[in-house]
């Protein structure tokens, strides 16, 4: 293979990746912001977004794409975030008695929208979409009309001047930065949430351990082709069911994160955007919907957060508003999750006309289509 | 009010000349039931109880029915709007921000332009016009490339089209002092008001009024069911045809010479087309155009108004655009005023979200079994 070909391939592969650089590096200097000060901000976020971004990879394993009902773990996370702060449990044993008390509440949420997605096989990340939005209504509920009501709330401070729900913003001070602060590292000018980045480890060794057990490898051989892996005797609705309950406890447990980092709550709206941000992070990261791995979450948090440290002061030096930096990174994530799905959409109809080609071709089948894929 | 149960019947008595016919008349009940759909029996049910229950917690029937009609009239073209491109197998239109964006172009252009009455209304659908074709074509060609995956693609097209805009309302030179903030004399304004331009100009179309509360949009309804007259007669066209038949089989439709990337193109340029005038005669009878992230969540309402009319993921009827309409926006009145005048509380929002994406999942995860 030629030097000029490998370079095109590098490019065509990596075209995202060397776009945000482009984007991002040509906007620090009109955004007036120190590099040391770009690179604090990167720390901090990498602490805050990884857990949520690496929840999403066992789906990906299963085949199941990107699995935007992460949402539904990141309202029961909040949902347990309340319940810390009503009993006023402070500090890490906050973080571990919101992440305790909310464990069965995404369980459950996670085997309903396992058994939802095995009914709409090929539409999965469509319809985990819109089951977050239905969960949303429900959380709504629970929170805005049953907590204080039904549900005892002890901490009057939390609750809306009429007597029930939670209020909109929530200050999460008790909490506030425990994780982080654990074990804080100062290193020169910068500060390394050690606690943070251990707890972030601990996960990428169990995902590199769950890939090698019986079931990680029955996930991917579902992820691989559903039919071949149930004749191969996989039970597929259950293995897919697992990826999902296990990614949305993951998720739980990342948003728990996020928020000890981000010190308030906006009860109704945190969720919000969770699974935008953790897909545009992990597809800016090289991640497709059939393949990825831990090193594209890294790549992608820091890329994306890169770009969306800069853009808000690059908007408003380059034109005069501040919203025009808040639209434009808000473009950017949808616009990259948008190209990421449509490049591997094209990619893979390509494949398969080319299977097709190669089939009315005749003998030497195989080696053909490899030799085009070249 | 439509009935939808003649339709229902009809439809489980084709289908009963094919299955033996068992006696019992609850049977039969659980047969019609199951051809009507339970999402839309049940939605049904709850919107007639509304009404009953109405005068009893003190809202007038009249003044909601006025409503009913009057938003049935303001949303019904979006519905339709997803119509061709599900029949040409391009699924849920999770785009049509797309189309409502060129809507939005329009409708500034026409009162950036003064145009006022009538004028303005029509001249704001030429000329969003050009702008709906040419982003519907590009968007149906982007379309033919991700052939299977169109749905979460267009739910991002559209995102990323609309935060674009968001930037664009920003920047693009309008000058009319009604649409600009005043302070900074440049960018548009969030909400910009038609008061002086077009408000209304289909709702007073020949409206007919009986009583205080009840006035009837005689020419806002008939502008939709013109629509919607067109729309069956294309449906039934050629080019119609040839659509319906790339959506239930392209293969077949490939070797009967039937161009199926064409078809799918047209399918989207009309769906977008349609999203365009949609938002004007929304705009018409609001009295508002909104702007920047107000598009984000309407291909959503739209979506749900169509699916608990019954159609499914590949197939959509006129039946379905009429009667899911109807019954979408007859919830979205009634839940309001009648909950939160018993219940003392505000909890709207909530039932809307829960049933609105309740509908949209049950068509997801449903067999592409249709009601009619």
């Amino acid at each position: 293979m030629s030097g000029k070909r490998s370079l095109g391939r590098f490019l065509r592969e990596n075209a995202v990746i060397l776009l945000f650089l482009i984007i991002t590096i040509l906007a620090i200097r009109p955004s007036g912001l120190s590099l040391v000060y770009i690179a604090q901000e990167l720390i901090t976020r990498l602490g805050r977004d990884s857990f949520l971004v690496l929840a999403l990879l066992l789906p990906i394993y299963a085949g199941m794409g990107l699995n935007f009902g992460m949402t539904l773990g990141a309202m029961a996370g909040q949902f347990g975030l309340i319940l810390a702060i009503n009993y006023n449990v402070i500090g890490v044993d906050g973080l571990i008695f919101a992440a305790l008390v909310s464990l069965p509440v995404s369980l459950l949420l996670g085997y309903v929208c396992g058994a939802v997605l095995n009914h709409a096989k090929g539409r999965e990340m469509v319809t985990g979409y819109i089951l977050a939005f239905f969960i949303n209504g429900l959380y709504q509920f629970v929170v805005l009309y049953l907590m204080g009501s039904v549900i005892p709330v002890r901490s009057r401070t939390i609750v809306l001047s009429r007597g029930y729900g939670i209020r909109n913003t929530l200050n999460l001070d008790s909490v506030r930065l425990s994780l982080d602060n654990l074990l804080a590292l100062k290193l020169g000018p910068f500060t390394f949430p050690i606690a943070t980045f251990l707890v972030i480890a601990a996960l990428c060794l169990f995902i590199i351990w769950f890939r090698k057990t019986k079931l990680g490898q029955d996930m991917r051989s579902v992820g691989f082709d559903m039919q071949v892996a149930n004749s191969a005797g996989v039970p597929v609705d259950r293995t897919r069911i697992i990826a999902i309950i296990i990614s949305t406890v993951l998720a739980c447990i990342g948003q728990i994160i996020f928020l000890q980092n981000m010190g308030n709550m906006a009860t109704y709206n945190a969720h919000d955007q969770t699974s935008f941000f953790a897909v545009a992070a992990i597809l800016v990261g090289g991640a497709s919907v059939k393949k990825a791995n831990i090193p594209n979450v890294f790549i992608g948090v820091i890329l994306l957060h890169g770009l969306f440290v800069v853009s808000p002061n690059a908007g408003q030096k380059l034109f005069g508003q501040a919203m025009i930096g808040e639209y434009f990174r808000q473009f950017i994530g949808y616009a990259v999750i948008a190209v990421s799905l449509v490049l591997y959409a094209w990619r893979a109809r390509r494949e398969a006309d080319r299977l097709r080609e190669g089939l009315r071709g005749g003998a030497g089948t195989p080696a053909m289509a490899e030799g085009g894929a070249k | 009010m439509p009935s939808p149960h003649p339709s229902a019947a009809a439809a489980a008595g084709d289908n009963q000349d094919l299955i033996p016919q068992k006696s019992g008349v609850l049977r039969a009940a659980r047969r019609i039931i199951t051809d009507f759909g339970w999402p839309r029996v049940i939605i049904f049910i709850f919107l007639v109880a509304l009404f009953v229950a109405a005068p009893a917690v003190g809202v007038r029937i009249d003044a909601s029915l006025s409503d009913v009609f009057n938003r049935f009239g303001q949303n019904a073209l979006f519905v339709l709007a997803l119509v061709p491109m599900i029949q040409a197998g391009c699924g849920l239109n999770f785009g049509l921000s797309l189309g409502i964006i060129a809507g939005l172009l329009g409708a500034t252009l026409s009162v950036q332009l003064g145009l006022h009455g009538m004028t303005g209304f029509l001249g704001a659908i030429v000329l969003a016009a050009p702008f709906s074709i040419a982003f519907g074509w590009l968007y149906g060609k982007l379309l033919n490339k991700v052939k299977g995956e169109e749905m979460t693609i267009a739910m991002y097209v559209g995102f990323a089209g609309v935060m674009f805009m968001c930037i664009m309302w920003l920047i693009l030179p309008y000058t009319a002092p009604d649409m600009i903030w005043g302070y900074a004399g440049k960018g548009l304004r969030t909400t910009i008001s038609v008061e002086n331009y077009w408000i209304q100009i289909l709702n007073n179309l020949l409206p007919v009024r009986i009583g205080q509360f009840f006035k009837f949009p005689t020419g806002e309804i008939l502008f939709v069911v013109l629509a919607a007259y067109i729309m069956w007669l294309f449906m039934r066209t050629k080019t119609g045809t040839a659509m319906t038949a790339v959506g239930s089989n392209p293969d077949y439709a490939r070797s009967s010479g039937i161009s199926v990337d064409r078809m799918r193109t047209i399918s989207v340029v009309l769906s977008t087309f349609l999203g365009a005038a949609g938002i004007i005669v929304y705009e018409q009878s609001f009295g508002f155009i909104q702007l920047y992230t107000a598009p984000l969540a309407m291909p959503f309402t739209a979506i749900a108004a169509i699916l608990i009319g019954g159609a499914s993921v590949k197939k959509a009827s006129m039946v379905n655009v009429v009667v899911g309409a109807f019954l979408f926006q007859g919830l979205l009145t009634m839940t309001p005023s009648v909950i939160n005048s018993w219940l003392q509380t505000d909890m709207s929002e909530v039932v809307r979200i829960v049933v609105s994406n309740g509908i949209i999942i049950y068509a997801l995860t449903r067999k592409t079994k249709v009601t009619k």
